[in-house]
């Protein structure tokens, strides 16, 4: 029996490893897989949660997120080639049109 | 009510349709609204005078203008036997000059707005005279100066105009502030601004004095003076005589409206209002007596010397108010209303027939360029004659009547009354002299202008000179309802029709007596005649020598007693110093300091803060993530 305390060690790393690399990675491609990884690592804490607890609150709302992130990704991506087709680069550090 | 309510409503519609829709419908043919609307006003004045002279006076509150607590103010009028008169004066005079206006200020740019400012005048003038409070009085006082300010600088392109309008409304400040204070001290001590409340309750306050500055002053006195304070000002006395020839910058109906006939009557009209309270202050009656001389006086030397047409009669108007502020002074309250009406329609006739002139001459004023303008302007010049026969108090012609009676009753007045009897009849002197002065100057002799301005010399169109001649008659017959009694039993009509409101005068003489004073005030306006005629038509070579020979009197006098240039000097150049200084000091540093500082520190706050907003995506993912932790630590170890 692997005990609770694990399963959120790793939902723990896993969101670091999202957030870090959210931080530090400079394609875009890449900044989005990382905020995919976080929402990831939260679905690992949902579940471990569940079942130790013995409810279905917890997997019910993994689905929710599940199907957040599918529309997510999906906008995301979109957003992303329309952007690129008015401003040829994905480089995190060129894109800021919002600079004040 | 509806009736009385017309009166002053009529011009204000007049007004209103002019100054909304005169510059894109009405333009040229403002006068078929501006007219109608006062001839309107004229018969209704007319119908409301039979009313009063039927026995009927009229008091009544419209509506309530302003109710806080005890102060309760309603828009009233009250027509009594005195208002009456100010309505028929006020009301036909304007009507003429109405008709005139058409005429002269025919093809002017402003047509309409002339019309306008002139309507809003007689309604602001009609509330003024109809008031039955001191503070709706007060509304139409301010409205009269407001108009009077408008149409001086009726045409504001010119600078002189706009100088002399700025000049009129400021130097009515002076004298309105006192009015005002003393519009307050009345209610201060009456809880009420009605006129029957107030004078039914002077006499219970007689006697009662106020502290000021650590001094006990007489309280009816310290109000009446600060309401004559308003009168000074409105009506051009000394010391605040000087806007009134100024004001001569306004086109010449308005002269003839506002600056002679109607509004600089108001403090007239305004302190024989309030003769209830005059009557209680011995000291007040005696200051308005003495500075009516004194400006009678005064203005008259002024007038003599004068060479612009206008002028002399502006100064001939200060002149002829002296003289019935003088009879308010020794209490002959309705000769000095009964000047004011034979005065309203020759002084009129004068401005009107000088416009005439003038407008003959393609704007001409200065009297030393004209000349000889009799053959050409018949009708001008017998009706200019008329009015100076009047104004110079021949007998028989109107202004002989109601200036007879005026230096009568100040004769009969004791020791100052004599004395400001000596100064009524020296001006009427002066006043002769003048008047023919200017009439030998503008009509005989010699052309003495251009040869293209003679050519172009013409009588005035019928529009122009059947007003005059209407006006000729009220110069000549006006005083006929006022003649002494020792000339016709129940000769001054007037006097008794006034007795009611104003009190018929005290104080009888011997037969004897009138008569001297008669063929004294005769005397000398045949004499100045003579002079006149002496001077001007025989031996024209003489006022220049007079001139040289009295080089000192006669440019102190040419100046104006140097009271502008002593004005500017203590008055109007420190002020507009100080006012450099302040705008330098409190203007430019604090005011400013604060309207732009504020935005100056925020904008350069901003400058500082939009640095954080760098667009890149990962330093808001950083700031969100710092700032998630910080929630959360703060959760956790703080909680």
């Amino acid at each position: 029996m692997v005990p609770l305390s694990w399963y959120i060690i790793l939902s723990a790393v896993v969101f670091s490893i999202g957030v870090i690399g959210f931080l530090t990675r400079r394609n875009l491609i890449m900044t989005f897989m990382s905020i995919e990884l976080m929402l990831n690592s939260v679905n690992i804490s949902f579940v471990a949660f569940s079942h130790y607890l013995q409810s279905m609150r917890g997997q019910i709302i993994v689905f929710f997120v599940i199907a957040v992130a599918a529309a997510e990704t999906a906008i995301g991506l979109a957003i992303i080639i329309a952007y690129y087709k008015n401003n040829p680069t994905i480089k995190v550090d060129e894109i800021n049109l919002l600079k004040g | 009510m509806l009736k009385y309510t017309l009166i002053p409503l009529l011009p204000f519609l007049s007004f209103l349709i002019n100054i909304l829709f005169g510059r894109n419908f009405i333009k040229d043919r403002a006068h078929w609204i501006a007219v109608p609307a006062v001839v309107g006003s004229f018969l209704l004045a007319v119908s409301a005078f039979l009313d009063v002279a039927g026995g009927r006076d009229i008091n009544v509150n419209i509506y309530s203008w302003i109710v806080s607590g005890s102060f309760n103010v309603s828009v009233g009028f009250l027509i009594d036997r005195l208002s009456a008169i100010m309505l028929i004066v006020v009301t036909s005079i304007s009507t003429l000059i109405f008709i005139y206006s058409i005429g002269y200020m025919h093809g002017d740019g402003g047509y309409y707005r002339f019309f306008a400012y002139l309507s809003l005048f007689v309604f602001s003038m009609l509330i003024l005279v109809m008031a039955n409070n001191f503070l709706l009085m007060y509304f139409g006082w301010e409205a009269v100066g407001l108009c009077s300010y408008f149409l001086i600088g009726y045409w504001f392109h010119k600078k002189s105009a706009a100088d002399a309008g700025k000049k009129a409304f400021i130097v009515n400040r002076f004298g309105d502030f006192g009015f005002g204070l003393g519009v307050i001290l009345i209610f201060l001590t009456f809880g009420s601004m009605d006129y029957m409340q107030v004078f039914g309750e002077a006499g219970g306050i007689a006697g009662q004095t106020i502290n000021l500055l650590g001094y006990d002053v007489n309280l009816i006195t310290l109000i009446c003076l600060l309401l004559f304070c308003g009168a000074v000002g409105k009506s051009a006395q000394v010391p605040l005589h000087v806007w009134l020839p100024d004001a001569m910058e306004g086109p010449t109906p308005v002269s003839a409206l506002i600056h002679a006939a109607t509004m600089v009557t108001a403090g007239v009209f305004m302190v024989a209002r309030c003769n209830p309270l005059f009557n209680l202050s011995e000291v007040a009656m005696n200051t308005v007596a003495i500075v009516g001389g004194v400006t009678a006086i005064f203005a008259a030397t002024i007038a003599l010397v004068q060479t612009d047409i206008k002028r002399v009669i502006a100064y001939s108007t200060v002149s002829q108010l002296g003289y019935m502020f003088l009879a308010l002074g020794v209490g002959a309250y309705s000769a000095a209303i009964f000047h004011l009406y034979t005065h309203a329609y020759f002084k009129a006739l004068l401005f009107l027939g000088s416009g005439s002139v003038i407008h003959a001459l393609h704007d001409e004023q200065n009297m030393q360029k004209m000349g000889g303008l009799k053959k050409y302007m018949p009708v001008t010049y017998w009706v200019f004659i008329l009015a100076t026969l009047s104004i110079t108090g021949i007998p028989f012609f109107s202004g002989f009547f109601s200036k007879d009676e005026i230096l009568w009753r100040a004769y009969l007045a004791g020791d100052l009354g004599k004395f400001l009897w000596f100064l009524g009849t020296l001006a009427a002197l002066l006043t002769a002299f003048y008047s023919w002065r200017l009439i030998y100057l503008t009509f005989h002799g010699k052309f003495r202008g251009t040869h293209e301005q003679e050519e172009h010399l013409h009588e005035s169109p019928p529009v122009i000179t059947v007003p005059l001649m209407l006006l000729a008659v009220g110069a000549v017959a006006a005083g006929w309802v006022g003649i002494p009694p020792i000339f016709a039993e129940h000769g001054d009509k007037i006097g008794e029709f006034l007795a009611p409101v104003l009190g018929y005068p005290e104080g009888e003489g011997t037969h004897a007596q009138e008569y001297f004073v008669m063929g004294a005030s005769i005397f000398v306006a045949v004499a100045g005649w003579i002079i006149a005629y002496t001077m001007y038509l025989k031996k024209t070579e003489l006022p220049q020598k007079l001139g040289a020979a009295f080089q000192p009197v006669y440019k102190l006098l040419f100046n104006k007693y140097y009271i502008d240039e002593l004005y500017s000097k203590t008055i109007v150049q420190p002020t507009l110093k100080a006012s450099d200084k302040i705008i330098l000091g409190f203007d430019t540093y604090i005011i400013e300091g604060i309207v732009n500082g504020i935005p100056n520190l925020i904008g350069a706050f901003s400058r500082k803060l939009r640095k954080i907003q760098t667009g890149l995506l990962s330093d808001y993912g950083l700031i969100m993530a710092i700032g998630a932790l910080s929630i959360i630590g703060v959760w956790i170890f703080l909680r």
